[in-house]
């Protein structure tokens, strides 16, 4: 579990990048929902905390690849790979990420 | 339509084959390619691919599952060398023909080469079989390698072979790299990225000839100097592929001649990607490629030009470790604003910037260095304004009947 920010400061609409390895992206959608996604494009290297939040699908900066919040599948091309989800929760007013399991690992 | 036969089997033709798929079309499909492999992506051949952070794996475009269902025929490894005078027929290289109804053009560009023969160490940078060689060169230790051209392709190769640590220095032609994609005031900007890594940029000079005999030694300048080079990458820009539809009515004119919705002169025949010159536009950009084929597979598809092609042209590079990106149409007298960042000097101070381009008052163009979330934002607010206005051919019509 990753502390990421306070909830007042990721307003709806609004993306948090986390450091981690891969690093993580934490976005606050405008109906309110807190989702995390590896911030890395599935396509190239592009960060999707940058992207458009638009609803639950984030478009990737570089080429417009989007993806879906709540599943990390692609949506359109030239994504063809989704990226990790993470779940996301609130305690005391902090936002944390809940890093999946790497897959393969025993976890 | 029967039978649909796609020329190129590179990003365009991969896309237009997908897009005749997705809308319908059931009959059958053939893809000619040049290449022997099967599509894959060329922006990674200058950068990740080069220095080695990604493998010939990751520049899959398509894979197995996807192939099987667009049920296609791909010849591979095989060259058109001709379309009839009805456009129903493409003649293949190895003697085959192809009877089709309708045809797609996407047969690329090709790299331009300097006047002489081949020398061992000379490269180009267009394919995947051009970026395995030079790979292969770089990764057998330091050496001394000259760039032709500080265009694009020239600068992320530079920048590459930087990062790989050779000793690279850039020759370009002109006062200074990239003034007709940027305009002098923000060209001169991104020119001293090059610098800053180290990398030597010789401008307002140009190639007089290599030396060596069997194998490059230097490179001859105009103005009387020579570089010494164990490595010349020439990136001096690409020619469209239309030399096999010489003879065919289709119209040619650096590019194959389409109105806005990518239709040539014979309505069953498109043209999408770098070969064509839709609207009167000609951009060897991996966006066009991708976002052309939908129209113009539905124009080819209703047998006229029933929607444009038309977008707002974009563009990246990523360079010495920043992440140029482009959008709009710039026009010689625009109006520069940088809007996010500072520029002192001609320099971009750290954090990078995002600058417009303004006509009228009007956003033309946006251009950005690590603002990507700005410049997103900024070239949303461009297409928005763009498809506010009505799509009209903005070239020649070339005998569409």
């Amino acid at each position: 579990m990753i502390p990421v920010c306070r909830l007042e400061d990721l307003p709806k609409g609004e993306s948090a990048r986390v450091a981690t390895n891969p690093p993580i992206a934490v976005f606050h959608t405008d109906d309110g929902g807190l989702y995390a996604v590896d911030d890395t494009c599935s396509h190239q290297d592009a960060s999707l905390s940058e992207g458009w939040l638009e609803g639950c699908l984030i478009e990737c900066p570089l080429h417009a690849a989007s993806f879906d919040l709540r599943t990390g599948l692609p949506t359109c091309l030239p994504a063809r790979r989704p990226v990790r989800t993470h779940r996301v929760s609130v305690e005391d007013g902090l936002v944390h990420v809940h890093v999946a399991a790497e897959e393969g690992s025993a976890a | 339509m029967r039978t649909v036969t796609v020329v190129g089997a590179s990003l365009a033709g991969l896309y237009a084959a997908r897009e005749l798929r997705a809308q319908g079309f059931d009959g059958r499909l053939v893809v000619v390619g040049d290449e022997s492999h099967e599509p894959y992506d060329r922006p990674p051949l200058s950068k990740e691919f080069l220095t080695g952070r990604a493998d010939e794996a990751d520049l899959a475009l398509t894979d197995a599952g996807e192939l099987a269902g667009l049920d296609a025929r791909w010849l591979l490894g095989v060259r058109a060398r001709g379309l009839d005078a009805r456009g129903r027929t493409v003649l293949l290289d190895d003697g085959r023909t192809v009877s089709t109804d309708g045809v797609v053009v996407a047969t690329g560009a090709a790299a331009r080469h300097l006047a002489g023969g081949p020398r061992a160490g000379v490269h180009t940078l267009r394919s995947l079989d051009d970026a395995r060689a030079l790979r292969a060169e770089l990764t057998r230790g330091p050496c001394r390698v000259v760039v032709v051209g500080g265009g694009f392709v020239g600068a992320e190769t530079a920048s590459s072979c930087a990062a790989l640590g050779h000793d690279v220095t850039v020759v370009e032609a002109a006062a200074t790299p990239l003034v007709p994609q940027l305009g002098a005031e923000l060209a001169v900007v991104c020119a001293t990225l090059h610098r800053r890594a180290g990398v030597r940029l010789l401008t307002g000079v140009s190639v007089a000839g290599l030396r060596g005999t069997t194998a490059v030694t230097c490179v001859a300048l105009t103005d009387g100097r020579t570089l010494p080079a164990d490595v010349v990458v020439v990136g001096i820009g690409a020619v469209p592929n239309t030399a096999w539809l010489a003879g065919s009515p289709l119209l040619l004119n650096d590019g194959v001649l389409c109105d806005d919705g990518c239709v040539s002169a014979l309505p069953q025949v498109v043209a999408v990607g770098d070969v064509a010159r839709a609207g009167g536009l000609r951009a060897e950009h991996w966006t066009s490629a991708t976002s052309q084929p939908r129209a113009a597979v539905r124009n080819l598809l209703a047998g006229r030009t029933v929607r444009s092609a038309r977008s707002v042209p974009y563009f990246w590079s990523d360079q010495y470790g920043s992440r140029v990106q482009f959008a709009g149409r710039r026009r010689d007298g625009d109006t520069v604003r940088v809007e996010e960042g500072t520029i002192a000097d001609g320099v971009p101070e750290g954090g990078g910037f995002l600058a417009r381009y303004e006509r009228a008052g009007r956003t033309t163009a946006v251009l950005a260095v690590d603002r990507p979330r700005s410049f997103m934002r900024a070239r949303r607010e461009l297409a928005a304004q763009t498809t506010g206005t009505p799509a009209t051919a903005g070239g020649p019509r070339p005998g569409a009947t």
